[in-house]
């Protein structure tokens, strides 16, 4: 079993080739409307979405990833459940699922890896697992083609970074921030930092997530990086009840603002 | 040998690792460095030796138990961790951090507690190092512990209630560690067990190895001899390795004690969760599940990756006792030996109690982590 190869990479590429910033909304797997979200998300200019697995102690998360976590789980929704939900999808934009080791270990790393195959799910990102732990997940996710996307944070030492960027698939998520994920003022600076340094080391697509919330923010980040993540502020619009279609909207937001520099 | 270094990757056996983010990996590896460093030298241990001699107040005593032991059927001795100085255990593993963490150049020290005494000893140690500190607080913790938490204030250190999910242990650590994740330039975690990421697991339990070498030391002159069985309470499971760090090559049996609403032996199974693989207690999908025991220091749904390593290769033993076991056992040394134990070391009193006909015979030492002072409105509630 093997998907086509590099699914996510190559739609940021493509993006990126014609001189466009790539955008790619996070959204809490399992949450009501979630899947209506994915679509909206699809349909108004996302490259790739990212798809939470809610885990129990989520500790790379801020308020409003937690409080949705809480919610899905609190109605019994199992991994499995939004892995198959997710293989009805009829959608062009390539899934990657943000989740932690613990729910990929309980699952098996081969079984887990076959089951995002199988729900069509080109990548993995995977916050508490940073590379020196990565190397069996990288090995059972690779046998079919799955992109393990790798963290680099402004704390990471240039020599870490370098062998991060060279092992990370389909793109580098670079952490804009020394910090867990949520809606911030203003740009940190070390998000511009690091995306600067994973760039002068790598042609990967190198995108910043963690406090980026804002068209702004989404702009000003993407002048030195390929484009970014936007988390927080998309769950917050489930969490206020606001509908898929404000999920669809704020993203067209951040896509025109993006496409006007 | 059992309790040697763990491997370069930070594992004993298959357990341990360092599961954390991207964020904290350069600290970690800073830590183990540093540690190592301070650890091979002569005057990082005498400075130390100097804080628990002057400040915590070591060694502890070895109590022989007449009363006890003529209640219980066999010889009992007591571990009196209980009598240094912030009433726990805990003060050995802080001091050593605190002082690593000036070394390192650290202003800030980030903890978790459970049941306080962590909370305690380190806003201890930031008072005497004059840093600042945040300790890291179940909500339902804050509630069953509160004078704790007023010592906490007092000594200067800022309380923060953990909302999230169980609202005890668990979420508290999950907070300290997002903390630690926005701090980590100017602040250490002084995680206050041995879990966590490496070095972690392995550093806490260095720093309380000094319980077990006292202990073996006071052993040879009390008895003349090892003592049959070592036993002590399991949260995350420091104060256990601290004492089995001093039998583990002798023939005495080492049994660790966990609530069973909190038995990660028993109910748990492989897992990966605050930056390490051990035995969890989680749902079939990896969430998880919410440890409950009417002691606060415990209510831990895993336990150390070394203690899984232990009760892997069979070196080590772990029973579960229930709530009300527990209560019998916090009267029964208030009453037999006037000595009043956190609800914690209850816990291995209660099996000892459970286990007379098994022990009879035997020189028992049990290791007495804290005393009960902290638990006294939760028992008075209880008692009446
Ligand atoms: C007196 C006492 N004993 C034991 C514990 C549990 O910790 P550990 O299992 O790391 O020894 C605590 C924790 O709060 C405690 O206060």
């Amino acid at each position: 079993m093997i998907q086509e190869p590099l699914r996510i990479e190559r739609a940021l590429r493509k993006r990126i080739e014609t001189g466009g910033k790539c955008l790619v909304p996070y959204i809490t797997g399992g949450f009501d409307g979630y899947i209506e979200a994915i679509y909206a998300a699809a349909e108004s200019g996302a490259d790739a979405i990212e798809i939470g697995i809610p885990f129990s102690d989520p500790v790379m998360d801020g308020p409003t990833i937690q409080k949705a976590n809480d919610i899905v789980l609190s109605k019994k929704v199992s991994p499995l459940d939004i892995l198959q939900e997710i293989r009805g999808l009829d959608i062009e934009v390539p899934l990657a699922v943000m989740t932690y080791y613990n729910i990929v270990y309980r699952f098996g790393l081969e079984r887990f890896a076959n089951a995002l195959y199988e729900s069509g799910i080109s990548g993995a990102i995977l916050p508490d697992l940073p590379l020196n732990e990565a190397e069996h997940w990288i090995t059972a996710a690779s046998e079919n083609g799955t992109e393990t996307v790798l963290l680099a944070a402004p704390t990471t030492t240039d020599k870490r970074l370098e062998n991060l960027c060279a092992q990370s698939k389909g793109f580098v998520y670079a952490v804009g921030l020394l910090g867990i994920t949520g809606v911030r003022a203003e740009l940190a600076r070390s998000a511009v930092v690091i995306a600067g340094r994973c760039k002068s080391i790598t042609d990967k697509p190198v995108l910043v997530g963690v406090g980026i919330g804002t068209p702004q923010q989404a702009r000003e980040v993407s002048e030195v990086a390929d484009g970014c993540i936007v988390g927080s502020a998309i769950v917050q619009k489930l969490l206020d009840n606001e509908g898929p279609e404000s999920v669809g909207s704020f993203v067209a937001d951040i896509r025109a603002t993006l496409d006007e520099s | 040998m059992a309790m040697t270094d763990p491997s370069s990757d930070g594992r004993f056996g298959d357990f341990g690792g360092m599961f954390v983010p991207e964020t904290l990996i350069p600290a970690c590896e800073a830590l183990e460095e540093a540690f190592r460093t301070a650890w091979a030298d002569i005057s990082f241990r005498e400075e130390l030796n100097t804080l628990l001699a002057d400040y915590a107040g070591r060694p502890s005593p070895l109590t022989q138990c007449e009363r006890l032991s003529e209640e219980l059927g066999y010889q009992v001795l007591l571990k009196r961790e209980d009598l240094n100085h912030t009433g726990s255990h805990k003060i050995n593993n802080v001091l050593g951090q605190a002082l690593l963490a000036k070394k390192m150049g650290k202003s800030r020290l980030v903890a978790e507690t459970g049941a306080g005494q962590h909370g305690v000893a380190t806003a201890t140690a930031a008072a005497l190092f004059g840093m600042d500190c945040v300790v890291y607080m179940g909500e339902v913790d804050i509630e069953r512990q509160a004078l704790n938490v007023f010592r906490m204030r007092l000594l200067g250190a800022e309380v923060v209630s953990a909302t999230s999910g169980s609202k005890t242990l668990k979420d508290a650590i999950n907070e300290a560690m997002r903390d630690w994740v926005a701090t980590v330039e100017d602040s250490h975690y002084c995680l206050g067990s041995v879990m966590g990421p490496h070095p972690y697991p392995w550093m806490v339990r260095e720093f309380h190895r000094v319980i077990g070498l006292e202990a073996h030391e006071q052993c040879q002159k009390t008895l003349g001899r090892n003592p049959d069985v070592v036993t002590a309470c399991v949260g995350g499971g420091s104060n256990a390795l601290g004492i089995f760090s001093g039998f583990v090559d002798t023939e005495a049996e080492l049994v660790g004690v966990e609530p069973a609403g909190g038995a990660a032996v028993f109910r748990g199974t492989p897992g990966v969760v605050h930056g390490s693989l051990s035995y969890l207690m989680q749902d079939e999908w990896g969430q998880v599940l919410e440890a409950e025991s009417i002691s606060a220091g415990l209510d831990y749904p895993g336990i150390g990756p070394e203690h899984a390593h232990l009760a892997h290769i069979g070196r080590a033993r772990y029973e579960k006792v229930s709530d009300s076991e527990v209560i019998d056992a916090f009267q029964l040394l208030s009453r037999t030996e006037g000595i009043i134990p956190a609800l914690e070391p209850a816990h291995a009193l209660a099996w000892m109690s459970r286990a007379r006909e098994e022990l009879t015979g035997k020189t028992v030492l049990l290791n007495l982590s804290g005393r009960g002072d902290k638990d006294a409105t939760q028992m008075m509630d209880l008692l009446g």
